[in-house]
């Protein structure tokens, strides 16, 4: 293997990495017997424990009916967060500096404050105002995940536009487009395509941001792990197969934005970049720039 | 108007909102710290040669980063603590901000790692080649060529993720952190619903004020030291 820090080893470079390879692996095992000897000596090794989170039961009345209000709700607000990210992304591009202003706020607004702070409020908010609304926990976990992340995707439809080769938009200025209209026919079509892989690494986000909806009673998968593990006393055992669902579903989409990352960018002068999965889209400046 | 000040000021002495916004700066420091040395470590795991510490820093990162941190937070309370009765305070309060801090470093561990990468990429091969040519063995070759400007690479990535560790931090809501903004916010607006609009305002404010200086200076320090190419 050669890096940018390692030449390919020679003899004794093979032989030092041989040497390194079996030692880390011996730590490595070394601490996974460790974690199970402790398992062991705490009982939770114990089969009926995790027969308990892993049975016909578990699965047909908790977690199943949980992960279906998961990706419920996950499925919302991704729509949702599309939508509201294309029109605010479009509307800091804007020529109207009134809109371009605007839409700057409530994105800086959004993505600045804490989803859980969102979710609070907007659950309090629907129960006390909008009471006609009928699952509110629901639509607090739906209208939080949609303003956090649609504000997200809004950075990402600016700078997918702005990176953009200088060339694109000043052909499109040379062949007589006005700017709307080359933002509108050139630029973004483009920019949409480049960001399709970072949208989809959003998508991880949505869904781990979704578990927490269990701290306003909404019934998603983790609420549903917890009612499970109280019951049976196994907490350990359902938490760890909650998370592997989350980690399994995650990774699939982890997988599909890196692959649509290498297809894609023949699609588009703009460069596609898978997202890290944590929210903060990549290399954005916070700080509003003229147009 | 002087009533709806009276209640306003009756309101904020009887909840410490400031000392709410001081948690989670204290969890987040505490948290960021943590994050940075395990994230350096899984991050040298990841670039090294040898195949097994590749093989256990990617495994890490790619099971932490695609749990939940809501997860993580009620695995260190509800397993860590109650069911294997780890201590790491002798108060109640102290011992939960703990856990609360140690979830949230191990979660934001795997994205340092993922930032730290992120900057080694930067740096073009033709560097450490031509470090390689005019001599300079492997520890020096990454001291004085590589590393400084992996590191350079690394500032806006890092800052995204403190800026996210700021926000997370609200997360330990979950693990009994009950001190801690979001809980206290929740705890004001149910105690006087009249005064919805403007609590919230207020708690969003703050963590405005809190992180766009983050990404400002970040955002700076990244442009400024970035090894033009």
């Amino acid at each position: 293997m050669s890096s940018v820090l390692f030449d390919s080893p020679g003899p004794r470079g093979r032989r030092l990495v041989m040497f390194g390879n079996v030692a880390s692996g011996v730590v490595v095992a070394g601490v996974v017997v460790f974690v199970l000897v402790v398992l062991a000596q705490q009982g939770q090794l114990d089969p009926a424990l995790w027969v308990a989170a892993l049975d016909g039961r578990a699965w047909q009345f908790y977690y199943l009916p949980g992960l279906q209000n998961t990706l419920r709700a996950a499925a919302f607000a991704t729509v949702g967060a599309v939508a509201f990210g294309v029109l605010f992304g479009v509307g800091r591009l804007s020529l109207n500096p009134l809109v371009r202003v605007l839409s700057g706020v409530v994105v800086e607004f959004f993505r600045a404050v804490p989803v859980l702070l969102m979710m609070f409020f907007l659950w309090v908010f629907f129960s006390r105002q909008l009471t006609w609304v009928p699952d509110r926990p629901y639509a607090a976990v739906v209208v939080a995940l949609v303003l956090y992340n649609g504000s997200v995707i809004a950075e990402l439809v600016r700078s997918g536009v702005r990176n953009l080769p200088r060339g694109q938009s000043e052909a499109a200025l040379a062949v007589g487009l006005t700017g709307a209209q080359s933002l509108r026919s050139v630029l973004l079509p483009q920019a949409l395509v480049a960001m399709l892989p970072a949208v989809i690494s959003q998508l991880v986000v949505v869904l781990k941001d979704s578990a927490l909806g269990t701290l306003i009673a909404y019934p998603e998968l983790l609420r549903a792990t917890q009612i499970l593990a109280s019951g049976e006393q196994n907490p350990l055992q359902a938490l760890t197969v909650a998370a592997l669902v989350f980690i399994v579903l995650n990774w699939l989409l982890s997988v599909l934005a890196h692959r649509l990352s290498l297809t894609l960018s023949s699609r588009t002068s703009g460069k596609t970049v898978e997202g890290v999965g944590i929210g903060n889209p990549v290399a954005a400046p916070v700080v509003p720039e003229p147009h | 108007m002087d009533d709806y000040f009276a209640e306003l000021g009756e309101l904020f002495e009887r909840f410490n909102v400031v000392g709410a916004f001081w948690t989670n700066i204290q969890l987040t420091f505490w948290a960021a710290l943590i994050a940075l040395a395990l994230g350096t470590v899984l991050a040298l795991m990841r670039i090294s040669p040898i195949a097994s510490l590749r093989f256990a820093g990617t495994a890490y990162v790619n099971v932490i980063r695609n749990t939940p941190l809501t997860v993580i937070i009620i695995f260190m309370v509800l397993v860590v603590w109650t069911l294997f009765a780890v201590t790491l305070a002798p108060g109640f309060n102290d011992n939960f901000f703990r856990l609360a801090v140690i979830g949230l470093a191990i979660y934001h561990a795997a994205f340092v790692c993922e930032a730290i990468r992120s900057g080694v990429n930067t740096v073009p091969v033709g560097q450490a080649e031509a470090a390689r040519a005019i001599g300079l063995p492997f520890l020096a070759a990454a001291r004085l060529v590589i590393l400084p400007q992996a590191f350079r690479g690394s500032i806006a990535p890092l800052g995204n993720t403190l800026i996210a560790l700021l926000k997370n931090s609200t997360v330990a809501a979950a693990g009994s952190v009950s001190w801690e903004t979001a809980s206290t916010m929740r705890l004001m607006i149910e105690f006087r619903p009249d005064h919805l609009y403007l609590i919230f305002f207020i708690f969003a404010l703050g963590y405005v004020v809190l992180v766009i200086p983050i990404g400002v200076v970040t955002t700076w320090l990244s442009d400024r030291l970035a090894v033009k190419r």
